[in-house]
């Protein structure tokens, strides 16, 4: 089938501002949104930048704004969006070039939410593994999943207001320990996001959790975290 | 040389081996990691099943277990004295992970939970053996995670989508290495007295593979081109389940939790090849059994695909024919809520890209290129050894997928990868660092850049004749279907010379990109240099291996020969030809016998 594809394109080093180049591509329905893109770039234009790796959903390289929202190109087909696809890069980070965004800031976040294990206490006696049930390990499982591809932070109109905001991605990594039993930062990560950049910012607006590729429930994680700063409990 | 980086030790790779290695080595010095994604992109993190250790949570399990399983399942090519090292520190370097923040899976005790594996077996009985620690169906990613977490933790210093692209010899000795960094296009020398390679595999040489685009044997070719060799490249792992065309992993560990292969009349073909473990027999004789269905007609539909069956009700029938049971005796009775517990990813994977739901329907599987067992060759401490008699390379390290200890021989047991990454990768750290502290910095050449820069020269003004897709869509093709899981003399000759052409094709590539920011279009023509270079040496240590072991399975040779070939090859470049050489197996508790699962 005929897909046509129109790409955001912006190389700093020619362009002034971004522009849009529309490329027709031979290709099939089966095909990943990022399969089309690499036709481009090796048939068509080889100077077509974005960043991509496992092409298959887990290592977050390639967190674009297809038709408008927020996916990863390997795991978006051609039959879940069509054969008109526009592709553009993510809302909220500088762009690098074309697809590219600069990630540092939303690296930076994620950094301020002392994202390790902290638990100074001693190790079991027996030296073997700390205990924990499966309920407890059930409690934080889902934002075990997330591949920080960014999708979410940079899908949150908080976080188009503004890039001050620690975001949804950096409040998921936070709250992948403070509900761990195993670990004893809560306190001071909840000390972190009640500043005025923390979770005070989140308005609900859900964009987050529509986003995430991991079908992370996003919002409702933050509201656990808002709920454990109001009551002091990680129940 | 206007960028230029002191470092005691540097670590080329942001994986789980790179990771490991460079939070040992920055406890005692100066260590930077370089990596050309965000280590968290890596590709350690699509790893899915578990990470075997003798944990013993469910069942009786122990360390010489788990060793001799190995051994077995490297078709006796590993070397039993790292092998021995290797299981005896598994149990220490799963809890420490534990203790590190790993969020694995939990028996109702609270402890560790474990998983069967293909391989991994009570030595007594021969039955399966739970010995895979496991977080979900992403423990790999787990793993990552809390590796990059601990080196935040102990600030690591990070040069991230930096890629490495030479490596610096002053007097014979490792002194750094050149890299350029993706954003700006500035090549920068990183000077240290220690180098450790954990820059991952290089399946992206097959067509159908599992591997992540960034495979591209970047530190072997680097090393090879310097005249380093390389071991035991015939031996690459095709894993058995990679979903149809696409190739991406579909966990062993879903046999594990009791799926089953399937043929087109419907049969559970495994029991013909594998009588004891059946389904979960070696990686290596379940891919053979796969294709050999496929290949005398009982592919489905007559196509070449099999079907992987999770399906409660066909789990739940096979356990009560096997009796197989749960840990506290119970007959296993699972449900789809079991299936989405157990294997959450695969089940997401299949219905992203196949439409197809595991819990109700049979999944399309085809055998993918999954890992390379050859590599850099090492000792257990991660020193890079450059001959048949262990002489190391002074100050030169490698550490997982892409060195070659050897612990996986001839074919590697699943979960074995995350475990050598965490053991080796961290030895390695060790070293390398006790190493930098007993030299001084060697003193960098005048213009260390000018290879990378003629390099990058070359791409740049070829005359134009050849791309980057096409070149390495051939090479791809030739090497799946000259070079995989069935070989033989006139196909592997006919891939050696078709690779030896698209060595000269490459010679001739423009990169039409002049830009230095992003100039993702060079690095990738870069990276298929390094490919091809690796392809070269695989097909041609397969030709030259003229018997079956493990992975490397030759329809002119089907059977192993001790007498001949039980022992490493070594491939090295000297004078722009190769050069093929041997070097002994270490072979300590278990004498080589016959193979049978």
């Amino acid at each position: 089938m005929e897909i046509t594809i129109k790409i955001f394109r912006y190389d700093p080093e020619k362009d002034e501002r971004g522009h849009y180049e529309t490329y027709v591509v031979e290709g099939d329905e089966n095909d990943r949104v990022l399969d089309v893109l690499e036709l481009v770039k090796g048939k068509t234009d080889g100077s077509l930048a974005f960043r991509r790796s496992c092409a298959h959903g887990v290592c977050g390289s390639d967190a674009m704004r297809i038709n408008g929202r927020n996916h990863l190109a390997c795991k978006t087909l051609v039959r879940d969006v069509g054969a008109n696809i526009t592709v553009e890069p993510l809302l909220g980070l500088k762009v690098a070039k074309d697809l590219i965004v600069d990630m540092e800031p939303f690296f930076d976040n994620y950094k301020k939410m002392l994202p390790y294990m902290i638990n100074d206490s001693p190790l079991p006696a027996d030296g073997k593994e700390r205990l924990q049930s499966p309920e407890q390990r059930a409690r934080f499982d889902e934002s075990t999943k997330c591949i920080m591809c960014a999708a979410c932070t940079t899908a949150c109109p908080s976080y188009w207001a503004s890039d001050e905001y620690y975001g949804p991605a950096a409040i998921v990594a936070a709250h992948r320990f403070i509900f761990d039993s195993r670990d004893e930062g809560a306190s001071q990560r909840l000390h972190i996001l009640s500043e005025t950049d923390g979770t005070a910012r989140c308005h609900t607006a859900y964009n987050c959790t529509e986003a995430c590729p991991r079908d992370i429930k996003i919002t409702k994680a933050i509201g656990e975290v808002k709920m454990a700063m109001i009551t002091g409990k990680l129940d | 040389m206007a960028n230029v980086h002191q470092f005691d030790v540097v670590v080329v790779g942001g994986g789980g081996a790179g990771l490991m290695a460079g939070l040992y080595a920055s406890k005692t010095a100066k260590t930077a990691v370089i990596s050309k994604m965000y280590p968290t992109r890596s590709h350690t993190g699509a790893a899915q099943g578990g990470i075997s250790a003798a944990l013993g949570n469910y069942e009786e399990d122990k360390p010489e277990w788990h060793m001799y399983d190995t051994v077995k399942g490297s078709d006796y090519l590993g070397d039993q004295d790292a092998i021995e090292f290797m299981t005896n520190e598994a149990i220490d370097a799963v809890l420490e992970l534990e203790h590190m923040g790993l969020p694995f899976d939990r028996t109702p005790e609270g402890r560790i939970s474990q998983r069967p594996f293909g391989g991994h077996t009570n030595n007594e009985t021969g039955k399966p053996v739970r010995r895979a620690a496991h977080a979900a169906d992403r423990t790999g990613h787990m793993i990552l995670q809390t590796l990059y977490q601990q080196c935040l933790k102990n600030k690591v210093n990070f040069f991230d989508e930096y890629q490495v692209l030479d490596f610096i010899i002053v007097n014979g000795k490792a002194a750094g290495v050149v890299a350029v960094q993706l954003s700006t296009g500035e090549l920068h020398t990183i000077h240290a007295k220690a180098v450790i390679f954990a820059t991952g595999g290089y399946g992206r040489i097959f067509e159908v593979t599992s591997n992540a685009y960034a495979y591209t044997g970047d530190g072997p070719a680097i090393l090879f081109r310097h005249g380093i060799p390389l071991e035991d490249m015939e031996f690459f792992q095709f894993h058995p389940t990679g979903i149809y065309k696409l190739g991406i992993l579909i966990t062993e560990g879903a046999r594990g939790e009791g799926a089953v292969l399937i043929n087109d009349k419907g049969e559970r073909f495994m029991p013909k090849y594998a009588p004891t473990v059946k389904d979960l027999a070696s990686r290596d004789v379940v891919s053979r059994a796969v294709y050999t269905e496929i290949k005398e007609g009982r592919g489905i539909g007559g196509k070449n695909f099999v079907y992987l069956d999770i399906r409660p009700e066909t789990v739940n029938k096979f356990a009560a024919l096997d009796g197989r049971t749960n840990p506290d005796g119970s007959p296993v009775l699972i449900t789809g809520d079991t299936v989405l517990l157990k294997i959450p990813d695969i089940v997401d994977f299949c219905r992203v890209y196949l439409g197809v739901d595991p819990v109700t329907q049979m999944m399309p599987i085809q055998p993918t290129a999954h890992y390379a067992m050859g590599g850099i060759p090492t000792n257990k401490f991660g020193e890079v050894v450059i001959d048949d008699k262990g002489t190391a390379f002074p100050g030169l390290f490698a550490a997982g997928e892409c060195a070659c200890v050897s612990v996986h021989g001839a074919n590697r047991l699943g979960t074995n990868s995350l475990l050598d990454i965490v053991v080796f990768g961290k030895h390695a750290g060790l070293k390398a660092a006790e190493y930098s502290k007993t030299v001084e910095f060697e003193k960098l050449p005048e213009d260390a850049e000018s290879a990378s820069r003629s390099e990058f020269e070359a791409l740049r003004t070829g005359p134009g004749k050849a791309n980057v897709y096409d070149l390495s869509n051939e090479m791809k093709k030739v090497m799946f279907s000259e070079v995989g899981i069935y070989r033989n003399e006139k196909d592997m000759q006919s891939a050696l010379e078709k690779v030896r052409q698209l060595k000269k094709q490459f010679k001739d590539i423009t990169v039409s990109d002049t830009g230095k920011i992003f100039n993702t279009e060079l690095l990738n023509a870069w990276e298929l240099g390094n490919l091809l270079d690796i392809a070269e040496v695989v097909a041609l240590s397969a030709l030259n291996r003229k018997e079956s072991r493990g992975g490397h399975s030759r329809e002119d040779f089907p059977d192993r020969d001790d007498k001949n070939w039980l022992k490493h090859t070594l491939v090295w470049k000297k004078n722009d030809k190769l050069e093929i050489g041997y070097k002994p197996v270490v072979i300590t508790k278990h004498q080589p016998k016959a193979r049978v699962y």
